[in-house]
């Protein structure tokens, strides 16, 4: 070598990088999509592969016309795509999704900044959007292993399920939502690797079981049913939009089981998981402010600091 | 809670190979500050003959310690030298004779008390050999009547990848060791000694629990393997259990912190009274094709060893004084070694060059969960880009100690260790 390098410490880095910390997520997406296929048949993967697809182009497509470097490498649009495909009826028309999506990659993701400016989660953003303005669409499922389209209440309506249809997810719902174990295994892959920690997951999954048993609901139907595992797996889970800290993550998750709880019991939806993890993501910095960590034997600020500042 | 850290690679490749002297160089430039403090006045002139172990260097302030010739031989020339602090010192280069004459002054030193004790270890050179170099004469300069010391630290923990010396000091000198532990045990009126080894040396472990059998008053404490187990307030919490405040020396606690090389020189300098002269390196990294552990006289130039350890110059893309995590990179192969040099680490351009880009923080909170002291690399981050100095005195900024930890495991690659040591600057 002519010259040598110098830079400053540490001159070695861990091989960890957001793209296959987003790869990792897609993997421990797979067993839901998988039993999605199953449950709902090609309709619902295609579904899937169009969010997917679309989520990319649109992260691309802002990125030229904002002039950013090209991020669709860090795998974030296609995370975002799957989750919210996962989210959405096994019916529901393309274009009412690429609405979906286009709220969510265009305005709340890249009008923010991008990947980590965003304020709120873009995939419950656009879900919440086509939910308001298609409530139709949006409330149109499917029985499963049959194409029938029926007006018939998901289990989280009706309260009637079998609990064991529901584990499995053989009942209607979203896309991704029905099938727990699936999402289950998800959930320990992304454990395991150490991709998240376990704690919003279990604050929000137990303060709902918590809630539900004080308000004389049954808290294991409540935990299977609806969206609450997908929502406290994947979407309380992302990085961007939620605490820091351990302490602060704990809080966020019981504060999204409160929400979802109030809105499942009292509001007029019958889900309330992605509006619980909306009005949580808006609070998320104050939590983060709320709880920084204290660092190892420091001194609290005596007063002349105090005074001479 | 216990110390948790981060996983590093290893890569102990020279855990069992055995130091070895390297051939006395024709010439070694002695620089005239090594390590903080004050610099030292030079005690020679162009053209004088100096022996082995003669001091040529030394100071008045308290926070410094005597320099000594490493070799035999004549004064070439006086320089100055440009020091990585920006700083320039002197720097004596000296000819070889050859002979390795030993100088009559040196006499093993008549300790005892403390203050003697003190005085010698001032005497010998000594300088914390962990490589931050604290004058050790400063640390055991404690009033244990008014702050009596109850245990002594003694750290072996060498959580750097790569390096292996303090490994081979206990493995090639551990009576050596646990004589200078029961030294400063005794001059201080110490109680207990922890000898604190990472589990990843279990050959060390194993001699060091044999050779300390029959002392009740040593312990040998096995530590997780994972980094940064080896800073100073670290290895004191996992020995003793102790949090070393902010601002607070280890004294205050009733700890000494000692580095098991220190120990072992301090054995040695008062049975022979032959100053700090000398310094045992780890050379390693894929550019050396013959990594091992080398004895060097302070003052050799770094080029003698990359031809030792079969390197090429022409194939060296980072040269680094120190391990991965915390070493300086060198910028000329004819710097000297100092004493507080523990490793020389040569890598190719596969492996010096980061080839990840640097993308948006996302907020995954892996720095501050890597943190050894729970501070907020990124919250720190956004406050220096705000340069709001407030909010970095708030975030402690003063208690980083700049173990690279939040940089290593940062999935972003955002260089939060060096935004940290600049913001030091705006808190000054």
């Amino acid at each position: 070598m002519d010259k040598m390098i110098v830079s400053p410490s540490p001159h070695v880095r861990s091989g960890t990088t957001t793209a296959k910390l987003m790869g990792h997520v897609l993997l421990a997406l797979f067993p839901a999509i998988v039993a999605a296929t199953i449950i709902f048949g090609g309709r619902a993967l295609m579904l899937v592969g169009f969010c997917t697809a679309i989520a990319v182009v649109l992260e691309r497509i802002c990125g030229i016309i904002m002039k950013r470097p090209d991020t669709t490498g860090d795998l974030s649009a296609a995370v975002t795509g799957v989750i919210f495909a996962l989210n959405l009826p096994p019916t529901l028309p393309f274009w009412v999704a690429f609405i979906g999506l286009f709220f969510a990659i265009v305005v709340t993701k890249q009008l923010f900044g991008g990947l980590g400016h965003n304020f709120a989660n873009p995939a419950i953003v656009g879900r919440i959007v086509i939910t308001l303005s298609f409530p139709a669409a949006m409330t149109t499922w499917t029985e499963p292993f049959t194409a029938d389209v029926t007006t018939l209440a998901t289990p989280l309506a009706s309260k009637s399920a079998n609990m064991l249809d529901m584990f499995l997810g053989m009942t209607s719902g979203c896309i991704g939502e029905t099938c727990s174990v699936a999402l289950i295994f998800g959930f320990v892959y992304l454990c395991v690797m150490k991709i998240i920690t376990p704690t919003t997951p279990i604050a929000f999954v137990g303060t709902v079981a918590l809630f539900s048993f004080i308000a004389g609901e049954d808290p294991l139907y409540q935990v299977l049913s609806g969206g609450l595992l997908l929502g406290a797996i994947f979407m309380a889970t992302d990085y961007v939009t939620t605490p820091v800290t351990q302490l602060g993550k704990f809080i966020f998750g019981i504060g999204c089981g409160i929400i979802t709880c109030v809105i499942r019991f009292y509001g007029s939806y019958p889900e309330g998981v992605s509006f619980s993890i909306l009005l949580m993501n808006i609070v998320s910095p104050y939590i983060d402010m709320l709880c920084k960590t204290r660092p190892v034997g420091a001194k609290k600020p005596s007063k002349k600091v105090k005074e001479a500042n | 809670m216990p110390f948790w850290g981060i996983k590093l690679d290893h890569h102990k490749t020279t855990a069992d190979s055995q130091t070895v002297p390297i051939p006395l160089p024709k010439t070694v430039k002695i620089l005239m500050s090594q390590h903080m403090g004050a610099p030292c006045d030079l005690l020679v002139n162009v053209g004088d003959e100096v022996k082995v172990g003669q001091k040529i260097g030394d100071s008045a302030a308290f926070m410094s310690t005597p320099i000594h010739s490493s070799v035999s031989g004549t004064v070439k020339t006086v320089e100055d030298y440009l020091l990585a602090s920006g700083k320039v010192c002197k720097a004596v280069v000296i000819e070889t004779d050859g002979n390795q004459t030993v100088c009559e002054t040196v006499q093993p030193p008549q300790v005892s008390d403390l203050a003697s004790f003190v005085k010698a270890v001032k005497e010998s050179g000594c300088c914390g050999l962990g490589g931050a170099g604290f004058p050790t004469h400063i640390k055991l300069n404690v009033d244990i009547k008014d702050k009596p010391i109850d245990s002594l630290v003694i750290n072996a923990a060498e959580c750097e990848p790569y390096i292996t010396s303090d490994c081979r000091e206990l493995i090639e000198r551990p009576d050596d060791v646990i004589d200078g532990v029961e030294k400063v045990m005794k001059y201080l009126e110490i109680e207990n000694a922890y000898i604190c080894i990472e589990k990843n040396k279990p050959q060390a472990i194993k001699i060091m629990k044999q050779k300390t059998a029959d002392k009740k008053n040593i312990t040998v404490v096995s530590l997780r393997s994972s980094y940064p187990q080896g800073a100073e307030k670290v290895v004191a919490y996992s020995a003793t259990g102790r949090i070393i405040g902010e601002g607070e020396l280890p004294s205050a606690k009733g700890i000494i912190v000692l580095n098991v090389s220190t120990a072992g020189f301090i054995s040695r300098y008062l049975k022979t009274g032959m100053p700090l002269v000398e310094k045992r390196l780890t050379l390693d990294g894929d550019a050396f094709r013959t990594p091992c552990n080398v004895m060097v006289p302070v003052g050799t130039a770094v080029s003698e060893l990359v031809t030792f350890a079969d390197g090429a110059q022409s194939g060296i893309a980072k040269l680094l004084a120190g391990g991965p995590m915390m070493g300086m990179c060198l910028y000329d192969f004819s710097a000297p070694i100092t004493k507080t040099n523990n490793a020389i680490l040569a890598f190719t351009e596969k492996l010096a060059k980061n080839k990840e880009p640097k993308t948006a923080c996302i907020h995954c909170g892996r720095c501050v969960a890597a943190c050894p002291m729970k501070l907020m690399p990124t919250e720190l981050e956004k406050a220096y880009e705000a340069k709001d100095a407030d909010m970095l005195r708030k975030l402690k900024l003063n208690l980083c100690m700049n173990c690279g930890s939040c940089t290593y495991v940062c999935p972003a690659k955002h260089n939060l260790a060096e935004v940290n040591q600049l913001a030091k600057a705006l808190i000054r």
